[in-house]
């Protein structure tokens, strides 16, 4: 009896937590679909009468909200493909070749990560602005084409295959470009997607920089636009609501579909600090 | 091959697949934090042309003497104190609950992790509305309780509250599934152990779960501290962006760019940027030392 009571509590607790958290994304989800006298009637409305789906064509016809899409989704693809592939070889010279300077090299990478990155944010912008890079796609994704995490993630997976597989590949006659992109990648596939992921929820949801780099409209991605559609929005709550849910649906279908990468990822390189 | 000695030609080739890694990481990751730090002492300059007429210590004399770069300083340091002990505690006690059920773990798990993965630009706009004074949810569950309504967003005794309940609520998720990790981590044997030297359940928690999950929670703490002493987007986004009324959430990566970006003074950006990396820089060499010394392995 005392543990079924204990049983039951735990379900009890977890169900309120579980409500604490969704109830944000509901209360987006059930005010977007609202008539703006019901967005501000007490007691709260939970579920529309009529479900506004206008409020997503109107949010989307006030403000450029597909260009805003288009440019996350070209953003996001380069930097996180780029970014990948300038991984994956740095990796493979880490966990594989052998080189002067490796050791050492290896230390100031490691040392750079703890740098917080809003501290290179100005010596940033400067550089760009000389390269005549600020306010182009370029601002927004070529700071982003490496990253020393990632390349960090990636070595831990390339040095646990073991050598054996290596000598094995060049005994057949395999050169270390075909071995890295015919054996070494595809073995790591899930190290490979988890860091591709979460390298994706990143830039996907980045706010400070693309904020910085860009002041025209064109150049907003989804963030940045949904920011600067809360201005113009102004007590119009229902369209805000809308536009919200528009920017973070992609993320939260990835995120059921490749839950388990995520995790495992997080799992892995979380616990690296 | 794996334990030859490094060659001219082997580096040449190992040199080949870094390139494209070091051109970036160069320009963008390395070369910016000696600028920074050259920046900091930059008293006379002129950005457009990169001419540097005076060095000095001016920006940190500015800084130290800034009222507004105190209030930063000590609005971080409030952020950290009100984020970082809920966030551990609470995560931990939902990581132990679902570590004990198996029917609908990776639901519930699904669901407190969904935050982490949302534009916190989007969120903070539906935690705006919630925080409304007259029509918010908040005040709306409140008013059962007899509590007057609260104007969370536009009062300074507020405002900072409201920041840390929503950045309570966003990170959540993350340290669960590191806590997770860490409870599937201890051996079984040691509760069995436990319970045949009669420990109860609290005691079983406080001996075994508490010490060998001791590495986790202090990872979860620095990378807590560390990640609150640089927060910016919820504060944009939920004061819409102002440091809060009053400044009272201003805090010191708001200063930066606030310096930078609106009134273009970049040297004493610069220079709060390396007053916020020596902060980061003693967590960090604080969590080595006390690692070493104090966290059961």
């Amino acid at each position: 009896m005392k543990r079924k009571t204990a049983i039951i509590l735990r379900y009890v607790i977890l169900v309120l937590g579980a409500i604490i958290m969704l109830m944000p994304f509901l209360w987006m989800l059930s005010t977007s679909l609202k008539t703006q006298p019901e967005t501000v009637k007490i007691p709260p409305i939970w579920i529309p009468k009529h479900l506004m789906f206008s409020n997503y064509v109107n949010a989307l016809k006030e403000a450029p909200f597909l260009r805003y899409f288009i440019n996350s989704v070209f953003v996001t693809t380069v930097t996180t493909a780029g970014q990948l592939l300038t991984s994956i070889l740095a990796a493979f010279a880490f966990s594989r070749l052998n080189f002067y300077g490796k050791n050492i090299l290896f230390v100031i990478f490691l040392g750079t990560m703890m740098v917080p990155g809003e501290m290179l944010i100005i010596p940033n912008f400067v550089t760009l602005s000389q390269l005549h890079l600020v306010n182009t796609y370029g601002a927004l994704i070529i700071p982003w084409l490496a990253s020393f995490f990632t390349v960090f993630t990636l070595r831990q997976t390339f040095q646990s295959v073991p050598d054996q597989i290596y000598y094995a590949a060049k005994i057949d006659g395999a050169s270390d470009w075909h071995y890295l992109w015919h054996v070494l990648v595809p073995i790591s596939k899930s190290t490979i997607t988890a860091v591709t992921v979460l390298q994706v929820i990143g830039s996907w949801n980045a706010f400070m920089w693309p904020l910085i780099v860009t002041n025209t409209e064109n150049l907003r991605t989804l963030p940045v636009g949904l920011q600067a559609f809360t201005s113009d929005a102004g007590t119009n709550y229902a369209l805000l609501m809308a536009a919200s849910t528009f920017v973070i649906i992609p993320m939260v279908i990835l995120y059921v579909f490749l839950q388990k990468y995520i995790i495992a990822g997080i799992s892995k390189t979380g616990l690296k600090g | 091959m794996l334990n030859e000695k490094p060659t001219l030609k082997s580096t040449g080739k190992a040199l080949l697949y870094l390139l494209p890694m070091l051109i970036i990481t160069i320009t963008f990751n390395i070369y910016p934090i000696l600028k920074s730090f050259i920046m900091s002492f930059y008293t006379k300059y002129d950005f457009f042309r990169d001419i540097v007429s005076q060095y000095g210590f001016d920006n940190f004399k500015f800084l130290f003497s800034d009222p507004d770069f105190h209030i930063a300083v000590k609005n971080t340091l409030i952020f950290v104190i009100g984020v970082v002990p809920l966030t551990v505690i609470i995560s931990l006690a939902i990581a132990l609950l679902l570590n004990r059920i198996t029917w609908l773990s990776g639901l519930f798990r699904t669901v407190y992790f969904l935050p982490f993965v949302t534009s916190t630009v989007a969120i903070a706009q539906v935690w705006h509305w919630i925080y409304n004074g007259d029509y918010g949810l908040l005040n709306y569950f409140l008013s059962f309780f007899g509590v007057n309504a609260i104007s969370w967003l536009e009062s300074p005794h507020y405002a900072m509250l409201a920041l840390i309940i929503m950045s309570v609520w966003k990170n959540l998720g993350f340290n669960i599934v590191l806590f997770l990790v860490g409870l599937n981590n201890i051996n079984e044997r040691y509760y069995q152990a436990a319970k045949i030297d009669g420990a109860n359940t609290w005691h079983q928690f406080t001996n075994v779960t508490v010490p060998l999950l001791s590495p986790i929670t202090f990872l979860v703490s620095v990378n807590g501290v560390i990640g609150s002493f640089k927060v910016f987007d919820e504060i944009f986004a939920l004061f819409n962006g102002t440091p809060g009324p009053s400044k009272s959430a201003l805090t010191i990566v708001y200063y930066l760019y606030q310096k930078f970006y609106t009134e273009w003074k970049y040297g004493i950006a610069a220079a709060s940027g390396v007053v916020l990396f020596f902060m980061i820089l003693l967590v960090t060499v604080f969590q080595l030392w006390y690692s070493k010394r104090h966290v059961h392995y």
